[in-house]
């Protein structure tokens, strides 16, 4: 699985070759200078041998102009790469709006996908070639940390918390997933695969798989079961909980007078520790689900109140949805 | 080399160690070394401290909750005697300097009575603590933390967590353990220093100490001086803290 | 500038004005702890040698013949705890600073002779319970203890190993002290801030970050091990903990840590340089306050160890953007090096080799740190292969090329013995070609996705690694040669004179070995540093052979 420049991983997602173009940049900046120094030192050191074993060259003080030049020089060539570098993280840490979003729940060691229309896969990841996927990730244990060499994207997935990746395959094929965070015993044996699918051969796929709820479906039936109906309503208009009709991404105020938004961070949050930002106007009587739901139970009930905010005529998404799968799309809420 | 060079060794002080030059270079190093020494205690708690801001900033009302089950009393009064004794070493490197070898040991032993009295009220707070089963973790074996929360309505009762909305038990623990890893760190500290103070004593009362040789007894002082510091921000940042968050609030 | 003058050698000097071993265990000469230093530091550095041995003959296949997972989990770890704490940090400091420090500005000894000692015992005491340890099952967390492995999940002697490395940071810490202290009030007369030797300048730097540094990985690894044994909660998730807070606590260490290691050998490959081209360091200044703004600049940029942990996007363009600002005084240093050379009178005596070698791979190491403070490029290659390289580079390119110069360097000094030069100039070689076969590749490997710390591994990356592998051997034997022969010239080697190199520096113009209290006199320094004397009173045979002692 090799490009065609020798050392350079398959390059098949949007950002990939934008991260190669600051590599070769930064390769040749190191090439020159690399060269540079070894040039002049090899240089110096013939040029300037000892001829003598008595002779004592004469005493160079230095230059303010000299060091001032290698002083500034570097300088600015280090702030192209900084202004680069970071130009191309904040890209890669801002997912786009319209992306299809796929859970991730990592534990020692694998890793458990859910897709948002319900489909389960272990250590592979099946995507449809040119769009935008988000990754919504988080650990049922210690840190671990999702890499695709292919995509040249890597993040870190933290117990307690969600991160995110996002990417865009150019080109199908099977890619490498691995563990890049040293995890345990089976760390180097938490690899799995990227399959990009063009987009009839990846619907198929779904439609081969189709035979699950979907993640909605599935957080709504623990919405039944765990009832949290009782107080939130039946179809989330609440009760003597907060609605949860269209709170996702939107402000909450809370009890201290502060607001936040609800994120999943906060959804989360609410799910597993309610007492921690209570909203406004409600009062502490919310169990906590700590040690209750899995983190992927967790997922299934964010991805139900997500719908709730995107879909609000048909609450978790009719399962089996044949052909185009849907997609909740995240509203913009500024 | 300068051959014309005769080193001048001074009327050789007993207390002049074979690789100084005078014992004003001995003083000097003896002193510099002691503020290096401080400059690693700050660092050293500066780690807690940033624990303590992090988890303050995250977690208010747990840790409004946590703090206003402390004893502002005996935190306040703990204050005192180490502000009390802190002027006494002060008192006790004056009194050397000046060569008054009685004062000198009467100030270095008032100063050790006001360490102990801080560590035996410390040590009633921690009593207490434990007997409201405040101790996080599993610290103290089969002793784990499980304060009983005041229910709404009881009569109050200072044994229970009087929680606020926002506030949780777990995080409760955490200023916990944040606070016995800064107090008892710095009990511990004390407790070195006083047993420095033991050393300075044996040889004060030998008449080691005098105008011309006080070095032990300034740099101890410097060291007992910052121990008291500490605790100087300790005290707002543990104690006063539920007051002021809870009158921003 | 005065003629050289070296005191008659005399018969007695710091190892043998005493015999037996109580006069070593009990010695407050800083020559002589250094020399326990070197010792038991070589000891560390050989442990840590073979696991660097077991992990690349393991590498050789993807899918790990000779040893299980946890076993190679457990032998990287116990690579990088060993090496880490147990080698770099001390290395330079303890036995050539510790050494030099006093010798260079004039001291009869460090400032705390009897702290010097205790710190070595701590070291021990340190050494001796993490190799306990090992023995009673070793650690398979990694180097880093990231948490909430190393508290909850690891089955292995987290706390043991914590506390080694917890008591031999105190040994760092007084080390630092002593430095600090000793160059502030125990120069010799005439001896000016700037005309201290570099070597006195970087250590002086090293120190700060020493101090500064330590006491917070000790904190650390205490709440570590109070996690982990009482499970308090500060790190952990389900308690409201931060599991992010552990690697910002313990990166403002360890990054400066890397400092620690790497300053020192500027300060070795400083005087190398200077000394074997019979130049004055160009632009002394600026080489001096670099080490200082480096040391300075080096608690600021911790946060880039944490690019793809989950910190904040502000957060990490910010420490990108320290990152890049710290390389500019290592820029600065190798630039003035390089002019250092010009209009020199060079020799290539093995130290130079090594010197010359440094500058090379530091120069790598440097540029390719360019690459991991690039954030888009830093998603991408963290926690591959080519952070292995990269830091390898630095660390062994870096601070085992220095040490490996400076001990040829002062080795007359020291032990009053010539090394073989033929054998050191080989060996010199041969450790550059096989650093360069072990770790080149390495960047390559990285780039193409290879992670760090994996036992098996896609098939694909074979070729590279058992590239790497066999410039291990290579490297291996490199290393040995000078064990051996350094330990030979210590009773067969040529007597060396107390100026071999004829130079300036203050080590120079006393007896070698030294006397205890290192001159017969106080000396009052009317020099600049690297002022380079006339040689007409100085005899000397070979170009590149052996010398005589002056007449």
């Amino acid at each position: 699985m090799q490009s065609w420049i020798p050392f350079i991983p398959e390059s098949a997602s949007t950002e990939s070759s934008r991260v190669d173009a600051l590599y070769f940049y930064l390769s040749g900046v190191t090439a020159f200078f690399t060269l540079l120094i070894a040039g002049v030192i090899i240089f110096f050191v013939i040029r300037y041998r000892r001829r003598t074993p008595h002779e004592i060259p004469r005493p160079i003080a230095g230059s303010h102009a000299l060091e001032t030049l290698w002083s500034v020089i570097p300088f600015v060539i280090a702030m192209s790469i900084f202004v680069w570098g970071a130009g191309l993280y904040f890209h890669q840490s801002r997912p786009p709006q319209n992306a299809i979003e796929v859970y991730v729940v990592a534990k020692q060691w694998m890793w458990k996908i859910q897709h948002a229309t319900g489909q389960r896969e272990i250590n592979e990841l099946h995507v449809p070639m040119g769009q935008k996927v988000k990754l919504i990730m988080t650990s049922e244990d210690v840190i671990h940390d999702f890499f695709v060499p292919a995509f040249r994207i890597k993040n870190d997935v933290v117990p307690g918390k969600y991160t995110t990746l996002w990417f865009e395959a150019t080109k199908p094929g099977t890619y490498h997933l691995f563990c890049a965070e040293y995890c345990g015993m089976n760390h180097s044996q938490m690899i799995g695969s990227i399959i990009v699918m063009d987009q009839t051969g990846f619907n198929d796929w779904l439609s081969g798989n189709a035979n699950q709820q979907t993640a909605a479906g599935a957080g709504q039936g623990l919405y039944q079961t765990l009832g949290c109906a009782s107080c939130h309503g039946n179809t989330g208009e609440g009760g003597r909980g907060p609605a949860l009709l269209g709170v996702y991404n939107n402000k909450v105020q809370l009890s201290t007078g502060q607001t936040v938004q609800a994120d999943e961070a906060y959804l989360r949050e609410s799910i597993l520790n309610p007492q921690a930002k209570l909203a406004s106007g409600f009062g502490p009587i919310m169990p906590t689900f700590q040690g209750v739901v899995t983190e992927e139970q967790v997922v299934q009930l964010l991805a139900f109140i997500k719908s709730l905010s995107s879909q609000p005529a048909g609450a978790g998404g009719a399962p089996g949805a044949q052909g185009s799968p849907k997609l909740p799309v995240r509203e913009p809420t500024r | 080399m300068a051959d014309s060079y005769a080193p001048e060794h001074p009327v050789g002080h007993p207390a002049l160690q074979h690789h100084f030059e005078n014992m004003e270079q001995q003083r000097e190093a003896g002193a510099l070394g002691m503020w290096v020494f401080l400059v690693t205690e700050i660092m050293f708690f500066g780690a807690m401290f940033l624990a303590y801001t992090l988890y303050r900033t995250r977690y208010p009302e747990s840790f409004e909750v946590a703090s206003n089950h402390l004893d502002i009393w005996l935190g306040a009064i703990n204050t005192l005697v180490l502000i009390c004794s802190s002027f006494t070493m002060a008192l006790t490197v004056y009194c050397t300097q000046i060569g008054k070898q009685q004062l000198q040991i009467f100030f270095l032993v008032l100063t050790m009575i006001f360490g102990v009295t801080f560590l035996g009220i410390k040590g009633v707070e921690y009593k207490q603590k434990y007997d409201d089963n405040l101790i996080p973790g599993q610290l103290i074996p089969g002793h784990p933390f499980n304060p009983a929360v005041q229910e709404e309505g009881a009569p109050p009762d200072h044994h229970k967590l009087h929680m606020i909305p926002g506030a949780n038990v777990r995080n409760v623990e955490l200023f916990y353990w944040i606070y016995f890893a800064m107090t008892g760190m710095h009990a511990l500290h004390m407790i070195i220093g006083l047993g420095i103070m033991l050393v300075l004593l044996y040889f004060s009362i030998r008449g080691r100490y005098g105008p011309e040789y006080h070095n032990p007894i300034e740099i101890s002082g410097l060291y007992w001086h910052f121990v008291d510091i500490v605790w100087i921000f300790l005290f707002p940042l543990l104690y006063l803290l539920g007051r002021h968050i809870a009158g921003h609030g | 500038m005065e003629e050289f003058k070296v005191p008659p050698p005399s018969k007695i000097n710091y190892l043998n004005a005493e015999y037996g071993l109580k006069s070593w265990l009990l010695t407050r000469d800083h020559k002589r702890i250094a020399l326990l230093y070197l010792g038991s530091i070589s000891f560390f550095f050989m442990l840590g040698g073979v696991y660097a041995m077991l992990i690349r003959l393991e590498l050789l296949t993807p899918h790990g013949q000779i040893m299980t997972s946890t076993t190679y989990n457990k032998v990287f770890t116990q690579h990088g705890i060993i090496m880490v704490f147990f080698f770099l940090i001390p290395s330079i400091p303890a036995t050539l600073g510790n050494f030099l420090v006093p010798m260079m500005i004039g001291a009869k000894d460090l400032a705390f002779p009897r702290i010097n000692l205790l710190s070595w015992y701590i070291y021990m005491l340190g050494g001796i319970v993490t190799i306990y340890a090992l023995l009673a099952g070793g650690v398979d967390t990694g180097w880093t203890f990231y948490v909430p492995f190393s508290t909850t999940f690891s089955n292995s002697y987290v706390v043991a190993t914590g506390l080694g490395i917890f008591i031999s940071g105190f040994s760092s810490i007084l080390t630092g002290l002593n430095f600090i202290v000793t160059i502030h009030t125990m120069r010799a007369p005439g001896m000016t801030w700037f005309r201290l030797p570099l070597f006195i300048w970087s250590h002086y730097a090293t120190s700060l970050v020493m101090i500064l540094g330590t006491p917070v990985i000790a904190i650390t690894i205490l709440l570590l091990a109070f996690e982990r044994l009482a499970h308090v909660g500060i790190f952990d998730p389900a308690a409201g903990g931060d599991p992010i807070l552990f690697q910002h606590l313990f990166w403002f260490y360890s990054h400066p840590a890397v400092y620690i290691m790497v300053l020192p050998g500027m300060g070795v490959v400083s005087e190398l340089i200077a000394n074997f081209s019979r130049k004055n360091v160009f632009g002394y200044s600026f080489v001096a306050f670099s080490s200082l703004a480096i040391a300075i600049f080096g608690f600021l940029v911790w946060g880039h160890h944490l690019f793809v942990s989950s910190q904040s996007v502000y957060a990490g363009m910010i420490f990108s953007f320290l990152s890049f600002a710290v390389a500019i005084p290592s820029a600065v240093k190798v630039f003035n090096w390089s002019a250092t050379l010009y209009k020199g009178s060079i020799s290539y005596e093995t130290p130079m080799l090594y010197g010359l070698g440094f500058i090379g791979l530091f120069t790598i190491g440097g540029m390719t740190g360019l690459f991991l403070a690039a954030l888009a490029v830093d998603v991408h290659v963290s926690d591959t292969y080519f952070v292995i390289a990269h830091f390898h580079y630095i660390m062994v390119g870096g601070t085992l090329l220095a040490y490996l110069g400076g001990l040829h360097y002062w080795w007359p000094k020291i032990t009053g013995r010539m090394y073989p030069e033929g054998w050191g100039r080989f060996s010199a070689l041969v450790v550059f070609i096989g650093f360069n076969l072990t770790f080149l590749p390495q960047f390559l490997l990285g780039y193409m996705g290879m992670p760090r710390r994996y036992h098996y591994y896609p098939e694909e990356f074979q070729v590279l690694h058992v590239l790497s592998t066999a410039g291990a051997s290579i490297l291996g034997v490199g290393l040995l040669i000078p064990a051996i022969y350094l330990l030979w010239s210590m009773r067969y080697g040529p007597i060396a004179p107390a100026n071999p190199w004829h130079l300036p520096g203050l080590e120079w113009r006393t007896q070698s070995p030294p006397p205890t209290e290192n001159f017969e006199e106080t000396p009052i320094v009317t020099w600049e540093a690297y002022e380079f004397a006339p040689l007409d009173d100085v005899e000397v045979v070979g170009k590149f052979g052996e010398r005589k002692a002056e007449v």
